[in-house]
Order: structure tokens, then C-alpha cells, then sequence
């Protein structure tokens, strides 16, 4: 394998990692007005994802380091003609940030409480444009033959591309849900798991929908062939034992299988996409970005490689024994930081 | 405006505001870090106090940086995809370094720090702690390493129409990082003191409970802070003498010099003409621009007008000069708010060593209003190293007008430019109000012993 479709799986895992990791952040921060009746439950639902959220945010840095070193014309390409969007995310992470730190750091009710909306929101508009921007990537967007997006912020309000956003921002919705079920003790964990057996058939449906649009609106059956059908097969295979598994008390796997949804649905795109990695909707066989055309140069790729070689697997390792170390349930006994 | 005008407004505004916090994020990581490691070797719950109060305004600001950081490595793309494209090859390997090296290890074990007081072991504790500052400061030199390519480009070779890297040995051995690292990590722990020396001196003024714990403070914050900002200083001399070397117009741009002298004088005070390219007023002090360059009184420092005509047979017509008079007022600001800070700081210490009756409260009084001087001076020295570098984005090899995003209507660009500047305004707000609010009552739940 060259080096260049090395770099690409690294860049969908660390994608892969940080939707199914900050998922669950983005479904916390999103339930924490609904499913918190007073100061002491928000305060356990953030503390739930206290000790990671930042942690796992990174993934998503690094995921757009990757791309800056190893594909600077994606990386350019796609912040560039992506950038209201951006814009947006950007100042719902800057807000939905700094309010884990700064929300319990008042007595004020009304202080809290505008935080904790802002938390709600903060987490909402990223796991929605994260939908929408993923769908778009593969649909295709119009991109030039040099390389420039010359579209429009409307361009990516697309149908196909709308639902999937509504898709994602329901699916982190209920992995957050699910994980505040296996996290925290009490009635806000027994909340989290009524909350996902109801939204769990919305899920399905949307995602069903999403897929059926993408058979249409992208060119990734006709290119790669029906097998890859598989993938968003089994993604919604999985998401339909959610409900089944939490009807049998089976909280840790029903969290297991909309996670894996997650991951499914995240190499769905990526597997679609290759080689390419953002599709022209003007050329889609000469303008389009690819693995080769976008990237950076060979000697730059195998620097990387090596560095990340040593690296990623000591990441893996203490972000495993931080979870490891904070394993244990919420209770309303349990002191807290945020 | 037009989109560079925009852009460049955009980039300056979110850098300084995240630069705000990121220096006193790189002190007082190590200081905490090492009033916990205090508390570990003697088991004195004073220092574990001293560990939490610290350790709390510690995380407000780190709180702030990590938001902004976001932004800073979005932009490059978003706002400057020219010159991504340009010089992602070589410029992006250092970001993601950075990420991967640095900022999964600050925000893990930041995570385990804060949620760790009962489920760690002392040592593991002190441990994660120290993680986190490495993490900071690791994330620092990487970023410069970024930073300095653009000062000093090295290791690349131009081909397919970019900067290729060819060696990233030489890019991590560039010595313009080597100087400006020392001097950035100096600076953060001269931010972190002062930091330190103005809310302890108004604990001590009010004589609050918990006077053991700013005492302590005070006297950690004098040594340190008097220790980092020499080195500050001497690293930033030999700083400008790598510049007369590799950025002359840099330095020259510093001191308004627009004719080559020898002996070269330091100007202590110009009004500048930008227009006519000549300094309408000035003082001048003779041979000292000399020294600062070579370490005697003579030898010849180029001025501007005869580097623009050196530049204009290298690299074709045009203007290379930077904006003079922003980069002469930047460089003095930054300049006389360090010396005020080596004078204030071995005020503090002296003072600490001389008095068994305490600290005067004359001078305790100046203390909280001169925990504004290290912010002057880190956003100063920015302003300046960036805007003298001007027109380049990199050094001899792109102008920044080249470099903007192509695709980004200026209409865009304002709208993204407002609402940063807007959310940043309420951010300060808060955060000044969060800082106020926890660093002038110690005695809140904060510290008592859980």
C-alpha cells in the first residue's frame, strides 16, 4: 500500500475516532437541559464527560493537522469553501468550551442556566454540521479545475445533505443518551434510557432515508460497486439492537452498537470516497481532489509516517488508561469538579 | 475593505487574543507543577492550598486557550488557502506534530489532573500535572517551529510550484526557533510570575487569611519571574543579532534606521514619515544599535532604504518595507515593559530577602497594576515579529497577499471577522470577571481541605 492511501485510513480513523468519541459529548451536552431537572444532575451529566471531552476534541485537531500535512490542497480546499459553516462550529466549540469550565463556577441560577444552554446548543450545531458537511464531501461539492471550491454556503444545503445532518445530530443524540445510561446512577440514567428507546426508531428511519439518498445523490455504488452496500447495511443493522438490547437492560452493548453504527457509518464515507477526498460535483473525474493530487510529498509523507508510527500508539494508550482510571459510575455521592 | 485587509485583521485579532492566554498557560503549568511536586516531597498541606489555588485560575485560563487554539488551526485553511497550499508540505507537518505530540497530552492528563485529587496516588497525581506542562510547552516549540520556518525558511526545496520539504532535520534545527522557543518559554514564566506577584501582592495588602500561602507565592514569583525576565532579555539580544544576520529589514524596520549607519546609533525616540521615508524627529543614542548588533560600538547596520534596493534586484520590483512605525513602537513597548519587569521583579526580591517586617505597601500597591505589563509585552513582541516581517508571509519566498483564500468574498470575511470579535469582547469579559472573582477570595470552598 502507498503511502498516500496510508495517510487517507489514518485521516478516516482519526475521523472515525473523534465522531464515535465527541459523539457522546455532543449527545451529553445536547440532553443536558432536557434530562437534567436540577443543579446536581447537570452538574453529574457534565462531569459525566468532564474528564474527556477536551481529550477527545483532539481528535479532531488532529485530524486537521493530518490533513494540513499530509493533503494541504484538502485541508485548503475543503476549510476555504466550507467556511461559514466553520465559522459556525467554530464559535459553538469556542462557547460550548469554555462553558464546561466557567458553568459551575457561579451560584447564580440564571448564570448556570445560560450555560447549560449554551452546552445544549454548542454540542447541537456541530453534531449537525458534521452531517452535513460529510454528506456533502462525498455528494460533491463545485470545485474548479484548480482546485477552488466556487460555490455557495447554499450549495451545501442540499437535501441529502440536510437529512444526513439531522441524522448525526440524532444519532450523537442517542450514543450520548447511552452513554449517560452507563454512566451515571440514578434517575438521570434511568431518563437517558427511556429518552433512547423513543428517538431510537427516528434514527433508524433517518438513517434508512439517508442511505437511500446516497444511493441516488452519490456515484460511490456506481464507481465501487454494490459491496460497499454492506457497510450502511450493517450500520443500521446495528443501530436497530439498540432499542432491543436496552429493553434487556443491556446498557453496555446497546452504547457498543450505536457507537458502531458511528464507525460504520464513518467508513461508509470514506470508503466511498476513495480515492478521492472531496468529489467535484462540476468534473467529478478530472477536478475532483484525490490521494494523489491533493497530497503532500513523498519525503513529507514518510517523515509523517514514521512519527506517527511512534506516537499514535502511546496516544491510544493513556487515553485508554484515562478511561480506565475514570471508570467507575456517577453517583449523587460522588464529589465533583465542573 | 478588501479581503486581505479583512483577513489580516481577522488573523491579527484571534492570534493576540489567543496569544493572551497561552503564555500564562506555559508558566503556570510548571509552577503548579512544581508547588505539587512541593506538597509530594513534604507532605505540607500549605503547598497542596497553594497547588489548588493556583491550580484553579491555572485551569480558567487554560480553558480560554484551548478554545481560541481551535480557530488558529482552522484559519490557515479557511483564510489562507494560498498558502497552505503553498507551504502545507512543509508547514503542516509541524501542526500535526504538534497535535499529536503535545495536545493529547495536555488534554488527557489535564482531564486526570482535575478529576484525579481521589483517584490517583499522590505521585500519579504530581505526575499528570507535569504532563501537562511538558504538553504546553512541547506545543509551543512546535508551533515556532511553524512560526519560524516563515521567519527563516529552511529545509525546503521549490518544486511542483510549492515549498517541498526536503529536510526536517533542518527544520526542527532551525535556528531561528532555538532562540525564539527559549525566548517564548521565558516569557511565559515571567507572564505566570507577574501573575502571580500582582494577586498575591493585593492578598498581602488586604492581609487576608491564607497570608502563608502568599507569602510563599510572592517569594516563588519574585525569584521566578526576576530569572525569566533577564532571560527574556538576553535571549531577545541575541535574537537581534540573528536578525541583522537574516531578517535585516526585521531590524531595521525596529529602529526606523532608514539609512545604513556604522557606527549605528539606537533611536530612542523617532516620529516617522512613512510616506517620505525619513524620520521627522528623533534622538538618538550613537554606537549603541552597534552594540546591540555585534556587541561593540562600531559596525555598519543596513538600513531600509538600502535594503529595499537590495531586495528589489533579488526578488524584482516592489516594496518590501514593513509597516515602521508599528513595528518601531511595537519593539519599544515590548522592550520597556520587560526592563520594567527585571526592575520590578528584583525590587520584589530584594525586598523579600531584606525585610523581616514584609513587603512594603507601597510597593505591594504597583504589584496588581503590573500584571498587566507581561501581556503588553508577549502581545507587543508578536505584533512586532510578525508585522515587521511584512509584506512576506514567508520569509523571501511568499507576500501575504498572495497567500489569502481566493474563494472567500470579503462580505464572508467580514461577517467572520465581526463575529469572532464579538465573541471574543463578551469571553474577556467573563473571563476577567472568573479570575477576579477566584483569585481575591481564597477562602471560598476552593481551598478548604475535601
Amino acid at each position: 500500500m502507498d503511502l498516500n492511501t496510508i495517510w487517507f485510513i489514518l485521516i478516516g480513523v482519526l475521523f472515525t475516532g473523534f465522531f464515535f468519541l465527541e459523539g457522546f459529548d455532543y449527545g451529553v451536552g445536547i440532553l443536558l437541559p432536557f434530562l437534567g431537572k436540577d443543579d446536581r444532575e447537570r452538574r453529574l451529566m457534565i462531569n459525566s464527560i468532564g474528564p474527556h471531552w477536551d481529550a477527545n476534541e483532539v481528535w479532531l485537531i488532529t485530524a486537521g493537522g493530518a490533513m494540513f500535512a499530509a493533503f494541504p490542497h484538502w485541508y485548503a480546499t475543503l476549510f476555504s469553501g466550507f467556511y461559514l459553516a466553520l465559522v459556525l462550529m467554530l464559535l459553538a466549540l469556542i462557547a460550548r468550551g469554555v462553558a464546561f469550565e466557567f458553568r459551575s463556577k457561579s451560584e447564580s441560577a440564571k448564570w448556570r442556566s445560560t450555560w447549560d444552554w449554551i452546552i445544549c446548543i454548542g454540542s447541537a450545531i456541530p453534531a449537525l454540521l458534521w452531517g452535513v458537511a460529510m454528506a456533502n464531501i462525498v455528494r460533491g461539492v463545485p470545485i474548479d479545475a484548480n482546485m477552488q471550491y466556487v460555490g455557495t454556503f447554499g450549495d451545501l444545503l442540499n437535501l441529502f445533505a440536510l437529512v444526513a445532518g439531522v441524522t448525526s445530530l440524532l444519532l450523537f443524540t442517542l450514543h450520548g443518551a447511552n452513554f449517560l445510561a452507563i454512566k451515571i446512577e440514578g434517575p438521570v440514567a434511568a431518563r437517558a434510557q427511556t429518552l433512547s428507546t423513543r428517538i431510537w426508531p427516528g434514527v433508524i428511519i433517518l438513517s434508512l432515508i439517508v442511505s437511500i439518498l446516497g444511493y441516488f445523490e452519490t456515484d460511490v455504488v456506481s464507481r465501487l460497486g454494490p459491496a460497499v452496500i454492506i457497510l450502511p447495511f450493517s450500520a443500521i443493522a446495528a443501530l436497530c439492537s439498540v432499542g432491543l438490547l436496552i429493553r434487556r437492560k443491556r446498557m453496555g452493548w446497546a452504547f457498543a452498537m450505536a457507537g458502531a453504527c458511528i464507525v460504520l457509518f464513518t467508513l461508509t464515507m470514506f470508503v466511498g470516497l476513495y480515492p478521492r477526498v472531496m468529489t467535484s460535483s462540476l468534473q467529478p473525474d478530472t477536478w475532483s481532489l484525490t490521494i494523489d493530487n491533493a497530497s503532500s510529498s513523498p519525503y513529507t509523507l514518510r517523515v509523517m509516517s514514521i512519527i506517527a508510527l511512534i506516537f499514535l500508539p502511546i496516544v491510544l494508550l493513556y487515553q485508554a488508561w484515562s478511561y480506565r482510571v475514570f471508570r467507575r459510575r456517577l453517583t449523587s455521592t460522588s464529589s465533583l469538579e465542573y | 475593505m478588501d479581503i486581505i485587509t479583512l483577513a489580516r485583521w481577522q488573523f491579527a485579532i484571534t492570534t493576540v487574543y489567543h496569544f493572551f492566554f497561552v503564555p500564562i498557560t506555559l508558566g503556570l503549568s510548571v509552577l503548579v507543577a512544581l508547588m505539587e511536586t512541593t506538597y509530594l516531597r513534604t507532605g505540607n498541606e500549605h503547598y497542596k492550598r497553594m497547588t489548588k489555588f493556583w491550580g484553579k485560575l491555572f485551569l480558567i485560563n487554560f480553558a480560554m486557550g484551548v478554545v481560541t487554539g481551535i480557530v488558529m488551526e482552522f484559519q490557515f485553511g479557511m483564510n489562507w488557502s494560498e498558502y497552505s497550499r503553498f507551504v502545507g508540505d512543509v508547514f503542516g507537518a509541524p501542526l500535526a506534530i504538534e497535535a499529536l505530540l503535545a495536545f493529547f497530552l495536555e488534554s488527557t492528563f489535564l482531564g486526570m489532573w482535575i478529576f484525579g485529587w481521589e483517584r490517583l496516588s499522590k505521585r500519579a497525581h504530581t505526575a499528570t500535572i507535569w504532563l501537562v506542562a511538558i504538553g504546553a510547552n512541547i506545543s509551543a516549540l512546535w508551533i515556532l517551529i511553524a512560526n519560524s520556518f516563515m521567519q527563516e525558511p529552511v529545509g525546503y526545496a521549490l518544486s511542483n510550484g510549492r515549498a517541498e520539504m526536503v529536510d526536517f532535520g533542518a527544520l526542527v534545527t532551525n535556528p531561528h526557533v532555538w532562540l525564539q522557543f527559549p525566548h517564548v518559554f521565558a516569557s511565559g514564566l515571567t507572564t505566570a510570575a507577574f501573575f502571580m506577584l500582582g494577586i498575591s501582592a493585593y492578598h498581602l495588602l488586604r492581609k487576608n487569611q491564607e497570608m502563608e500561602l502568599f507569602r510563599t507565592s510572592f517569594k516563588w514569583a519574585a525569584i521566578t519571574g526576576l530569572i525569566a525576565a533577564v532571560s527574556v532579555a538576553g535571549i531577545g539580544h541575541i535574537q537581534g543579532q540573528h536578525m541583522i544576520d537574516t531578517q535585516p529589514m526585521k531590524m531595521a524596520a525596529a529602529e526606523a534606521l532608514w539609512k545604513s549607519e556604522d557606527p549605528a546609533s539606537f533611536s530612542l525616540i523617532a516620529i516617522i514619515d512613512e510616506t517620505d521615508r525619513e524620520n521627522v524627529f528623533s534622538i538618538n543614542i550613537p554606537g549603541i544599535l552597534s552594540f546591540m548588533a555585534y556587541n561593540r560600538m562600531d559596525g555598519m547596520v543596513h538600513g531600509i532604504n538600502d535594503l529595499q534596493a537590495e531586495y528589489e534586484q533579488t526578488y524584482g520590483p516592489g516594496d518590501y518595507i514593513p509597516p515602521v512605525t508599528i513595528s518601531y513602537w511595537a519593539f519599544r513597548i515590548m522592550v520597556g515593559a520587560g526592563f520594567s519587569m527585571i526592575f520590578l521583579a528584583g525590587v520584589g526580591l530584594w525586598q523579600v530577602w531584606r525585610g523581616r517586617h514584609g513587603v512594603p505597601n507601597r510597593f505591594l500597591k504597583i504589584l496588581p497594576w503590573a500584571m498587566a505589563l507581561p501581556f503588553i509585552a508577549n502581545t507587543t513582541g508578536w505584533i512586532f515579529t510578525e508585522v515587521a516581517r511584512q509584506p512576506w508571509i514567508v520569509f523571501g519566498l511568499q507576500r501575504t497577499e498572495d497567500a489569502v483564500s481566493p474563494n472567500v468574498s470579503a462580505g464572508t470575511l467580514l461577517f467572520s471577522l465581526i463575529s469572532f470579535a464579538l465573541i471574543y469582547a463578551v469571553l474577556i469579559a467573563v473571563d476577567v470577571y472568573l479570575l477576579r472573582k477566584y483569585a481575591t477570595q481564597p477562602e471560598l470552598e476552593l481551598l478548604s481541605s475535601e
